[in-house]
């Protein structure tokens, strides 16, 4: 099997801090897993290493069979590896509108035309429209992202990750930061992710893995501690030390 | 607190109509100030010319978020090219410009594929080192350039071979004023494109841009040879209009100068950098001729002001105040 994602002996170290450690990993295509692990396991360094904005210190990345591992971040975005940030890296100056319609605009190469103007293309407003009614953020489309609540940035966050059409999606705490009232948006809105797209959801919240995922990694000290199912996961014994603590067994 | 220049909320209050008035106002003022200030329309023209190279600046800093501190290489560059195109090739002034055009993307280009992989401090040093250079040849080529003489001898013909360039300065001022308005023309065109909108996302996060699978290096290149291409249209203007070119041109006071007065006005809404460079040299006229010496604590003063008190430049003051007074009901 050559489709989808293949992570061979990834290793990262920051100076004398290792936090990636020989990781081997297969996210096929359409595969729905979730990488959990305590604060600090290397999960966000790990989906770094995978979208480029790292460079690892040793192992090798495939996707589809094609090596990825020196292709630059940009690349990477346009080979379908798309990420959401942990913390909200938005166009924070721009209306919600346009930080949809910038990464339809570059996904679709339109932005060297100096000409036109940037909301003139039907299709393109078309589809924008349409993220921002999934999203329930038509009402606020036309508002500077700076000026929004913290949740609702979480969901434009995710609606433009989700504008670049990837095939492989990395949902780095997706929901934190969410009121509980609207988690229920990003919930659904990966639920009805197509099924060619490989989602890799990095998650705390374990309703919300066990409710998307099909397959659960956990990631402990930068290595991969154990792999499995959601119910292998849940009787896995380090696993509810890890998560629930010596007194709680 | 959301963002709107009070430019786009007039124009929402008045619908279609609204788009023509800015063009309407900047049509007005020019009439008014050739008819209100007959006696100093050297002075008008000179900032006509500023203004284009302020509004030249505007895409780079105020769109693209890319700070420099050697705008004037363009500048002098153009200035240069067009004077010496006028003594030696043709001395029609609309060739004149587009040779102070293409010499100013040119040292745009290759100067922008070196600056544009820099940030910050090195990126502000790079490009006064650029500037520095540029001026030491020219100051060093004599032969060619006159040296620190300046370059003289610049006589051009009539505009389109009809408008001759009179004493007053009448032509000069509607020769500005003209280049002015197209190149604001062909600059609202360009910020409200898709290109404009990736320049936007630049300056407010590299980061994101990448991540969305756009490498900005080139479209920063391509902003600063556009930016590049106008200043030197500027530069071509001021020696045609006063038929000199010193190198002065290259100063790094006037780099410096015109960041002030688009910081001043406003970054990234064109309109700013041309209220900026009025109020610069307005106040830089005024009070240079009470008091010659001090008329820098005026403007330094001023600047304080509107960082502290406008970050978004003297532009966005109207709705400051309609803010205040509507906060207080
Ligand atoms: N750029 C960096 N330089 C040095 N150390 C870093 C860097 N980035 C992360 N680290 C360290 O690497 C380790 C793993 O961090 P990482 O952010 O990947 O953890 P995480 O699993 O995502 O944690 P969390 O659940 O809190 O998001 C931490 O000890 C962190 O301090
Ligand atoms: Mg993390």
């Amino acid at each position: 099997m050559t489709s989808g994602l293949r992570i061979r002996n990834l290793s990262k170290n920051f100076g004398g801090l290792q936090v990636a450690r020989n990781i081997t990993l297969d996210i096929p295509t359409g595969a729905r897993a979730a990488l959990i692990g305590p604060n600090g396991a290397g999960k966000t360094t790990f989906a770094n290493l995978i979208i480029g904005a790292l460079q690892p210190s040793s192992g090798s990345i495939h996707l589809d069979g094609k090596d990825i591992s020196q292709l630059g971040e940009a690349a990477r975005v346009r080979a379908g590896i798309a990420k959401t940030f942990q913390i909200t890296n938005l166009f924070k100056d721009l209306s919600v509108r346009d930080n949809i319609r910038l990464p339809i605009l570059e996904r679709e190469h339109r932005t060297f035309r100096f000409l036109e103007r940037h909301d003139g293309d039907a299709a393109i407003e078309a589809e924008v429209e349409e993220l921002l009614a999934d999203f329930r953020l038509l009402p606020l489309a036309n508002r500077l992202v700076r000026s929004l609540a913290y949740g609702q940035q979480r969901l434009v966050e995710l609606a433009l990750t989700l504008s670049l059409k990837p095939r492989i999606l990395i949902l780095d705490e997706p929901a934190a930061g969410v009121p509980s009232s609207d988690s229920h948006l990003i919930v659904d809105a990966i639920k009805r992710l197509p099924t060619y797209l490989s989602v890799l959801i990095i998650e705390h919240d374990m309703k919300l893995v066990f409710e998307v995922a099909s397959r659960i990694i956990v990631l402990v000290n930068g290595a991969v501690l154990v792999e499995g199912t959601p119910e292998e996961i849940s009787r896995d014994l380090r696993v509810r030390e890890l998560y629930l603590g010596a007194g709680h067994g | 607190m959301i963002r709107i220049s009070t430019i786009d909320i007039v124009r929402t209050s008045l619908g279609g109509t609204g788009k023509l008035l800015p063009v309407a106002i900047l049509i007005t003022c020019a009439f008014a100030a050739f008819w209100l200030f007959p006696y100093d329309l050297g002075f008008l023209t000179q900032m006509l010319i500023m203004m284009v190279f302020v509004v030249s600046f505007d895409l780079i800093l105020g769109y693209a978020g890319v700070a420099t501190l050697g705008h004037a290489a363009m500048y002098g560059c153009g200035a240069y090219a067009a004077g010496l195109f006028a003594i030696h090739a043709s001395p029609d002034p609309l060739l004149g410009l587009a040779v102070g055009a293409v010499i100013g993307a040119l040292i745009a280009f290759f100067s922008g594929l070196l600056l544009m992989r820099a940030h910050g401090l090195s990126l502000l040093m790079l490009s006064i080192a650029i500037t520095m250079v540029l001026q030491e040849i020219a100051s060093k080529a004599r032969d060619v350039t006159g040296g620190a003489d300046g370059l003289t001898g610049i006589s051009m013909t009539p505009i389109l071979g009809v408008f001759e360039f009179d004493f007053i300065g009448k032509t000069a001022f509607w020769y500005a004023f003209s280049v002015l308005f197209i190149i604001l023309v062909v600059l609202r065109v360009l910020v409200a494109s898709p290109f404009g909108l990736a320049l936007r996302g630049i300056k407010d996060s590299p980061s994101r841009m990448r991540a969305i699978g756009t490498p900005v290096y080139w479209r920063k290149v391509t902003a600063y040879v556009i930016g590049g291409t106008i200043a030197g249209i500027a530069g071509a203007l001021s020696a045609q209009i006063t038929s000199l070119v010193s190198v002065e041109a290259f100063n790094f006071a006037l780099s410096a100068d015109v960041m002030v007065m688009l910081i001043l006005g406003g970054a990234g809404r064109l309109y700013g950098a041309l209220i900026g460079t009025l109020v610069f040299m307005t106040v830089r006229h005024v009070a240079a001729s009470i008091d010659p010496f001090n008329w820098l604590f005026v403007i330094g003063f001023m600047l304080l002001a509107v960082v502290f008190f406008l970050p978004d430049g003297l532009i966005s003051l109207p709705r400051r105040v309609a803010g205040m007074i509507g906060a207080r009901k």
